[in-house]
């Protein structure tokens, strides 16, 4: 199989550019065999560089064979973007699923969508292929009409087959014949009106499920080239850590190995097989002498340190003479809240293919953003980016910036030094565990004061943490080990970004808010995690919301609901109450309810829920018994792939907000595997639901990181309700810990 | 010395390191893709098979300690084009989100029902808790698992 085998420069000058259907070359066959399963670019269409968002094939191609295929610059991680993003096309074309096909980001092939990351594909590249479907779907029916010298509204259209006023008949493929067409996206073509939709709104079971079932390739991990080799990196065993000495000759006797790459401090071995690279990572790890820097802030200070060492306040939201306004209030409450280092902790290591041929990088990766990898390389490897191809392909889930990026460099370095050879890298486990950056610890301090009727009038808020973006946006220092290289890089954090703010502008009416927000520059590598910052913010501000409840007296929902104006807010709250008949819920002693709502990013989708705890043995074990939650996410594409998103979600932050906090003490990491980092599994999960509110005129909504926040608070407001005090210090290990 | 393995009913005899984890020897040997790379350590099931009957991780242990034993994985488990009713139940649960532990829960979940084809919840969680997952897809492994156990009497 030779994936590379058209010439996209060739192609690009040969077919000029932009067109809806061709049939110009015969289908790249892929053969696979046993020992060469795995890479198949989709055989429907050759492959051709991207041009120009604005040009309908950049998104959606119709072959003359009978074939749909989507392109999208974003990437597969598990959320089911991509039998959501079929159905999107197929919608507006009338095409069955069965036809659809789709390319995740390709460097050489989809458009540059940039990091796969805040609920953002649906938005964003599924409003780009719903206008280019649409725009192909009026383009073909105007050409028919001429043809058929008819109006376009005497047609109708149905599974590819465009049908006439007088019965005249022909698919698109029949009408396109092979021929090419020029076509731009003018925004001009009508969308289908949500009333007509048959697809959209369907739980269409998602295809790649059946592969994974049988066991077929389908990750990176599976990718197998001819003549590829297996490499490990060995980190060192803390941040900072310089290599002094290493036996790399021992290593060179060990079966199998085949080279080993000793720059600066980045240390790596590459063998015929994998286990013989596993046995030699084992062998250099062993023999290698390591000078340690200490890391000086500790976890038994961390959360002062937060405070007394950050930068100065940087004010996002003002509100004049606040501090007096609440001083002046009703009733005023303050609190503090501390939330830890979280891990992502994929399933599976970090893992990437790389190959150099004669200066050419090509590099299988389950980065979130090809286009930006392909930048970073450029500035790792110093060459033009045209040198360098990025392919995405499926990892295991990855949940935000984890080692995906950091592993596909070093694939990179390793094969630079191994020419000509696919060189495939996995992490091991205690890879991923020390060297992923994690989500950032926060502190965060509320103020605030309500009036006689229960209505919140002030609200002040303080927020100290470390960035929730060290994305290797372009800048080579972002990537570990090229700060390990003997010309190392320089990472420059480059200023802090606006998720450590995420969600924490209340959305309740509040007239006098102020924010102020610390950067901290913490002890431990950080970066994006799943909802970023809002996942403390929401964690802060919905527990606050239960406190002024409780001061007001006031019932959790209907506290809420009395200082919402947003009727989908309330409508969300209004569902969750009807859904588990929280007014009518029986009182038991034994029993813990607690709610939290948000609306992600404040411009997202609507969440609420419910957590129910349940308390056993004198008080002394806790364990969460159930979560029910309500999205409204707008439009709803997939109500299935919507609910599995939001379920995991909502296990995903139990699990932080139980059990998760990384350790580590002056010399490094001490969460080095799954005992060191327990995460919930079967037994403790709790029973989930999740109801839609499906809302077929309004635009989707990102919809991922929704549950993030909610869940956290609301387990806290639960427990609290049960121990008769607030509990403000993420995980709640000492309770819930089996 | 030559180490004789057999998977999904196929005998293959081999030139290898015996003390290989059998991991390794089912991707590079065998071709297969069912089995993972998770942890190395036996800590999370990633890399379970059947092995007479039982899941079993194979990340550690030897190559050479599986000889002679019935080594099933999830690609041995359709009949051509269709499904075992325990596959069909994971996707018709659509019980996966990236997919990365489904080996692992698929062959836990089937050694349990090998053994007991109509388990309650609680022993479906306590067989399924070997396995991390990180997606947060328990609640559908164990529907699945349930499902399969409510549609079938034999696995």
């Amino acid at each position: 199989m030779d994936i590379f085998k058209t010439n996209r420069r060739d192609f690009l000058k040969n077919t000029g550019h932009l067109i809806i259907g061709f049939n110009l070359f015969p289908f790249s066959s892929c053969s696979t065999t046993e020992n060469e399963v795995s890479y198949n670019t989709y055989d429907g269409i050759p492959e051709r560089a991207h041009i120009n968002r604005d040009l309908i094939d950049s998104w959606i191609r119709l072959d003359a064979e009978g074939h749909l295929t989507v392109l999208t610059g974003k990437q597969e991680l598990g959320q089911g973007i991509r039998t959501t993003l079929m159905q999107i096309a197929a919608e507006e074309l009338d095409i069955e699923m069965e036809k659809c096909h789709i390319i995740n980001g390709d460097t050489g092939q989809t458009a540059n969508e940039g990091y796969t990351a805040g609920s953002n594909s649906v938005e964003g590249s599924g409003k780009a292929i719903r206008e280019a479907a649409a725009e192909a779907r009026d383009f073909l029916l105007n050409i028919i009409a001429s043809n058929w010298n008819t109006e376009k509204s005497h047609l109708t259209v149905k599974n590819g087959v465009i049908t006439g006023p007088n019965g005249q008949e022909s698919s698109y493929w029949e009408l396109l014949d092979g021929t090419y067409y020029e076509a731009k996206i003018s925004g001009n073509a009508p969308i289908k009106s949500p009333k007509d939709h048959s697809l959209i709104g369907q739980a269409i079971p998602r295809e790649d499920i059946k592969k994974l079932v049988k066991g077929e390739a389908h990750f990176v991990h599976d990718l197998r080239l001819p003549g590829m080799v297996h490499a490990r990196v060995i980190h060192p065993p803390a941040y900072g850590a310089k290599l002094k000495n290493v036996d790399l000759q021992t290593v060179h006797e060990m079966p199998g190995v085949l080279k080993t790459i000793r720059d600066g401090s980045f240390l790596a071995v590459i063998a015929t097989r994998e286990f013989q690279a596993i046995n030699a990572w084992q062998q250099l790890k062993e023999s290698a002498e390591w000078e340690l820097t200490e890391i000086k802030v500790l976890p038994k200070n961390l959360f002062e340190d937060l405070k007394q060492n950050a930068q100065a306040a940087q004010v996002i939201e003002d509100s004049p003479g606040i501090i007096q306004k609440i001083n002046q209030s009703s009733k005023k409450h303050k609190a503090t809240y501390l939330r830890p280092y979280h891990m992502h902790g994929s399933t599976g290591p970090s893992c990437a293919v790389a190959q150099w041929e004669s200066g050419q990088l090509t590099v299988w990766s389950p980065t979130q953003g090809v286009y930006p990898l392909q930048a970073t390389l450029s500035d790792l490897f110093d060459i033009e980016k045209e040198n360098i191809r990025c392919i995405g392909m499926p990892g295991s889930g990855c949940y935000g910036h984890n080692g995906a990026d950091d592993v596909s460099a070093e694939a990179a370095l390793i094969a630079k030094h191994y020419p000509d050879a696919p060189v495939r890298l996995q992490w091991m486990r205690e890879d991923e565990h020390m060297w992923e950056p994690y989500g950032s610890a926060m502190r965060i301090e509320l103020q605030a004061g309500i009036d006689s009727q229960g209505l919140i009038t002030t609200w002040d808020t303080h927020i100290w943490s470390d960035t929730h973006s060290t994305r290797p946006n372009g800048n080579a220092g972002h990537y570990i080990s090229a700060r390990h290289l003997e010309n190392s890089f320089e990472f420059k954090k480059g200023g802090f970004s606006g998720g450590s703010y995420r969600n924490a502008t209340p959305l309740y009416n509040i007239s006098s808010k102020r924010l102020q927000l610390y950067n901290y520059d913490g002890p431990l590598r950080t970066s994006a995690l799943r909802g970023l910052g809002a996942y403390g913010n929401i964690f802060a501000l919905e527990s606050f919301m239960d406190e002024l409840a409780n001061l007001a007296d006031e019932d959790p929902i209907e506290f809420r609901k009395n200082n919402l104006d947003d009727p989908r807010a309330i409508a969300v709250l209004d569902k969750l109450a009807k859904e588990t008949d929280y007014h009518n819920r029986i009182q038991q002693s034994n029993t813990g309810y607690g709610i939290a709502f948000a609306k992600y990013k404040n411009s997202a989708a609507y969440f609420a829920v419910l957590a129910e705890v349940e308390v056993h043995h004198e008080k002394k074990e806790f364990h969460l018994r159930r979560l029910t939650g309500v999205i409204d996410a707008g439009q709803c594409i997939n109500p299935d792939g919507l609910i599995n998103q939001t379920e995991g979600g909502m296990i995903q932050s139990a699990s932080w907000t139980l059990l998760e906090e990384v350790r580590y003490d002056e010399r490094g990491i001490l969460s080095k595997d799954w005992n060191s980092y327990p995460i919930l599994r079967t037994k403790q999960t709790p029973e989930v639901k999740v109801h839609v509110i499906n809302r077929p005129e309004e635009k989707p909504l990102g919809a991922g990181e929704a549950a993030q926040g909610p869940v956290a608070a609301a387990i806290i407001n639960a427990l609290s309700s049960l121990l008769g005090k607030r509990v403000y210090k993420l995980p709640l290990r000492e309770y819930f810990e089996v | 010395m030559a180490l004789i393995l057999k998977i999904n009913g196929v005998e293959k005899v081999l030139d290898i390191n015996p003390q290989e984890p059998l991991l390794y020897v089912l991707r590079e040997e065998f071709g297969l893709n069912g089995s993972k790379f998770g942890c190395g350590l036996q800590q999370c099931g990633t890399c379970f098979v059947l092995a007479d009957g039982e899941a079993m991780p194979t990340c550690l242990q030897p190559c050479q300690n599986f000889q002679e034993m019935d080594i099933i994985t999830i690609e041995g488990l359709a009949d051509g084009d269709k499904l075992h009713p325990l596959q069909e139940s994971f996707f018709n649960e659509q019980a996966a989100q990236c997919g990365y532990c489904l080996n692992g829960m698929l062959i836990a979940g089937l050694a349990l029902l090998k053994k007991n084809a109509k388990p309650n919840e609680d022993e479906i969680r306590i067989a399924l808790d070997k396995v991390i997952c990180r997606c947060g897809t328990h609640s559908r492994f164990i529907r699945a698992v349930k499902k399969a156990s409510e549609t079938h009497s034999k696995f």
